[in-house]
């Protein structure tokens, strides 16, 4: 309609009201959703509930969508070098300018950035957006060129996590930053077997995390295992829930497994909390031994009679580090486990019949794969890793509750996976580094990471729904020298 | 004999309240074949706008409870439709056409963002709304003492229900939308060639959804008095297992799967052990996923290549 109206004219005019109308629809259900929840905050006042109205956040609400909203049909309507300017300053001006909430500040500022985005983009291509299949191709040409890169990436970044402990600016903050990130990255890349390369939407996969941490406590706690005799152990029961959990959901279809899964993970939960005398209900379990240097010696300061620690027994001076950088490099060294053994994997027969499943059950099937089995064998590997991180996750803590093993942290671990994208286990580090490493650079907008957290998932699904980094190569090739990306970029060139 | 009664009237309360909200997962898997996670939220935040229009009227000086009771209900349908519409537009149309888990993961996304969304506007601690209908009748009476009664707002939630579960059939069974719908539910493609609106149709799936979860939310407001910012994820799950008991995509499954999850509920409750009775729900989701699929009234799916 409007466009018509601007060819017509025959110069680039613009229907005002027609603008202000879309604008101002936009603007109205905004004023709609913000109204009652952000205007009217409910409070106590004695034993009362009452309401105190913030009716200025709703306002300017309102009129950063109003703006942002004209904004975008400007970009539309190819004024796009104005648009461009002008978000750019808007969003410079909204750094400096007070607002009553950080988060109105976030959303001026990031709404100004992405407008700017689309505009120049515009302004570069003519038109607003690309289309899904334009913007899949360039990602995908991002991500293999990525997975090309990964050759001597991985190395780098192997080395650098290596050194890092003994970097000048490696506080012991910066260490346990490095381990939580190492955790995840070793969480995501368990889970990614199962998501990524089979293609299971597992939602419980903190089931198996917290069958690892509360085997190897109440091993600990019961029977004085060590920690080194209880790793293994942890696996082993886990796989064995794994087995046991999956064995009769498999058979089920996408987004059933899916909400099965998330319903065994809320039953181990509820079990674990509910169990009073066993597992310690939801006070949990403490006192959980620290691990010792592979059994050899403990990080005391002082160890009981007849023992060595293992200050002592390299003859230098104690220091509460050694147990912290001992415990970055185990997580290290287990997920660089997981991570081989996946690249491994991913070449064997079993592998091959994941990623085929993933692509085409049916197919399969009537090539003689037992889709079961083979879906239990991912599910069970990747419990098993899970145990892995979950015992780990114990003796690092030294306490566990079952608030640790909600939903939301299964959650957290299939959006490193989703969001670096399936299959892909460069992604899967990247996606680490971003969700949990960026929350922890800024403390200050902590309370707000749950909130950035659901948006970013939903973004990068709307935006490309298998993720940054995913990449469809097949793992094996008939012809190694020629890959298919050369094959494709050729007939591409060809066109 | 007493005691059994009295769980069947708290049973079917509740369940009247789970095959609401089953009712908006079960038409949206229907007519686009998602689990529409974020459901769960969209009930909650009905609930919360339930809350703070009590107050308003309140505030304002409306007190007499029938009409007060009507607005907060309508108030409380009309937001939290546009929150439901703005949802699908935002997070799942883009999205129609993409492979299948894509939508899932949006809409789990969409839930944690709305559960943190609430919190952060309206606090994390949980909201006590006192009392609002008072007083029921004394059915029987057993010899030493034990009375199974059932109060004004049970009544009123089980009628209630009732009357929105009939128009509901109604709209769908007669009305032009209702067709449409169902047409949609079908084959969305030919429905589309033969003039039905299919971004409109769906887009009012969700609103109808959204609305009877408002409903939902504002009956959860009153008969349990306190809310917080996550009721939302295990009363959908649960309202999610109704559906699929039910048979997905079926509509009177979706009532009667409400239903049976309550009675369930409540007796396990009553009977064995109250800390275990989220995991009979999730086990009953399991069993019945299992050993039928399909749900008690709903029709065999047939994959195809």
């Amino acid at each position: 309609m409007t466009a018509l109206a601007s060819q017509q004219s025959g110069r680039p005019g613009l229907d005002l009201p027609a603008m202000l109308k879309e604008a101002g629809v936009t603007a109205l259900i905004a004023l709609a959703l913000t109204f009652p929840l952000v205007g009217l905050r409910t409070v106590d006042v004695g034993s009362r509930l009452t309401v105190s109205p913030r009716f200025t956040e709703v306002a300017i609400a309102v009129a950063l969508v109003f703006i942002g909203r004209i904004g975008l049909i400007l970009t539309r309507e190819k004024q796009a070098l104005p648009v461009l300017v002008v978000s750019l300053g808007v969003a410079a001006a909204a750094w400096f300018l007070p607002f009553p909430s950080a988060a109105l500040k976030v959303i001026a500022i990031a709404g100004a950035l992405i407008i700017a985005i689309r505009a120049a983009i515009t302004a570069r291509s003519d038109r607003s957006t690309l289309s899904q299949q334009e913007r899949d191709r360039a990602m995908d040409r991002l991500g293999a060129r990525v997975q090309d890169a990964a050759v001597w990436i991985g190395p780098i970044a192997i080395l650098f996590a290596i050194v890092l402990p003994f970097m000048p600016f490696a506080n012991r903050s910066v260490v346990d930053i490095g381990i939580l990130i190492l955790t995840y990255i070793m969480l995501g890349w368990g889970l990614n077997i199962v998501v990524g390369l089979a293609g299971l939407l597992d939602l419980g996969y903190v089931a198996f995390y917290a069958v690892g941490a509360y085997s190897y406590a109440l091993l600990a706690h019961y029977f004085d295992f060590s920690f080194w005799l209880c790793l293994p152990l942890a696996g082993l029961l886990a796989a064995t829930s794994g087995v046991i959990l999956g064995f009769p959901v498999l058979r089920l279809r996408g987004d059933y497994f899916a909400i099965v899964t998330l319903g065994f993970g809320e039953i181990i939960r509820i079990v674990l909390l509910n169990w009073g005398v066993f597992t310690g209900g939801p006070n949990g379990i403490s006192g959980i031994p620290r691990p010792s240097f592979f059994g050899i010696a403990d990080f005391e300061r002082r160890p009981p009679e007849g023992e060595i620690a293992f200050h002592q027994l390299f003859g230098i001076a104690f220091d509460p580090m050694h147990r912290i950088i001992f415990l970055y490099y185990l997580i290290l060294a287990l997920a660089l486990c997981v991570n081989l053994f996946t690249m491994r994997i991913r070449k064997l027969p079993v592998g091959r019949a994941w990623e085929a499943l993933r692509e085409d059950d049916i197919a399969c099937t009537s090539l003689g794969i037992n889709r079961t089995n083979i879906k239990l064998a991912a599910f069970a590997i990747a419990a098993m890793f899970g145990g892995f991180a979950g015992s780990f996750f114990a003796t690092r803590q030294g306490f566990i509750s079952p608030e640790s093993f909600t939903f939301i942290e299964s959650a957290i671990i299939l959006a490193i996976v989703v969001l670096g994208g399936m299959g892909s286990q460069i992604g899967v580090v990247v996606a680490a580094l971003i969700i949990i490493g960026l929350p922890e650079a800024f403390r200050e907008l902590a309370e707000y990471r749950m909130l950035a957290f659901g948006m970013g998932m939903v973004l990068i699904m709307v935006w490309r729904p298998r993720g940054l980094l995913a990449h469809r190569d097949p793992t094996i090739l008939l012809h190694p020298k020629r890959s298919a990306r050369q094959q494709q970029a050729d007939s591409e060139a060809g066109e | 004999m007493e005691y059994f009664l009295q769980q069947l009237i708290n049973g079917l309360t509740l369940g009247a309240i789970y095959g609401l909200i089953a009712i908006g997962y079960t038409m949206v898997y229907g007519i686009i074949g998602m689990i529409n996670f974020a459901h769960g939220e969209i009930y909650m935040i009905g609930a919360f706008i339930a809350v703070i229009s009590f107050i308003v009227l309140g505030a304002a000086g409306i007190t007499w409870v029938p009409i007060m009771l009507l607005l907060v209900l309508i108030i409380s349908m009309v937001f939290t439709s546009i929150y439901g519409w703005t949802i699908e537009r935002l997070a799942y149309r883009p999205l129609r056409g993409s492979f299948r888990l894509a939508p899932l993961i949006s809409a789990i996304g969409m839930s944690i963002f709305l559960q943190n969304y609430v919190q952060l506007v309206q606090g994390a601690r949980v909201k006590p709304m006192p009392p609002m209908i008072q007083g029921g009748f004394t059915v029987m009476e057993r010899a030493d003492g034990f009375a199974v009664s059932i109060s004004y707002l049970q009544i009123i939630i089980i009628l209630l229900t009732t009357a929105l579960m009939a128009g509901f059939t109604l709209l769908i069974t007669r009305t032009e939308l209702g067709r449409a719908q169902r047409a949609c539910e079908q084959d969305k493609t030919m429905a589309g060639l033969l003039g039905v609106n299919v971004d409109r149709t769906i887009s009012l799936t969700f609103v109808l959804g959204a609305a009877l979860a408002a409903v939902a939310g504002v009956m959860v407001t009153l008969y349990y008095g306190v809310i917080d910012f996550f009721i939302g994820f295990l009363a959908g799950v649960k309202a999610f297992t109704a559906a699929v008991l039910g048979g997905i995509g079926s509509l009177p499954g979706a009532m009667l799967g409400g239903l049976l999850i309550g009675l369930i509920e409540a007796f396990w409750s009553a009977y064995f052990s109250i800390e275990y009775k989220d995991v009979a729900t999730f086990t009953i989701l399991v069993l019945v996923l299992i050993f039928r699929p399909t749900g008690l009234l709903g029709k065999p799916e047939i994959e195809k290549v």
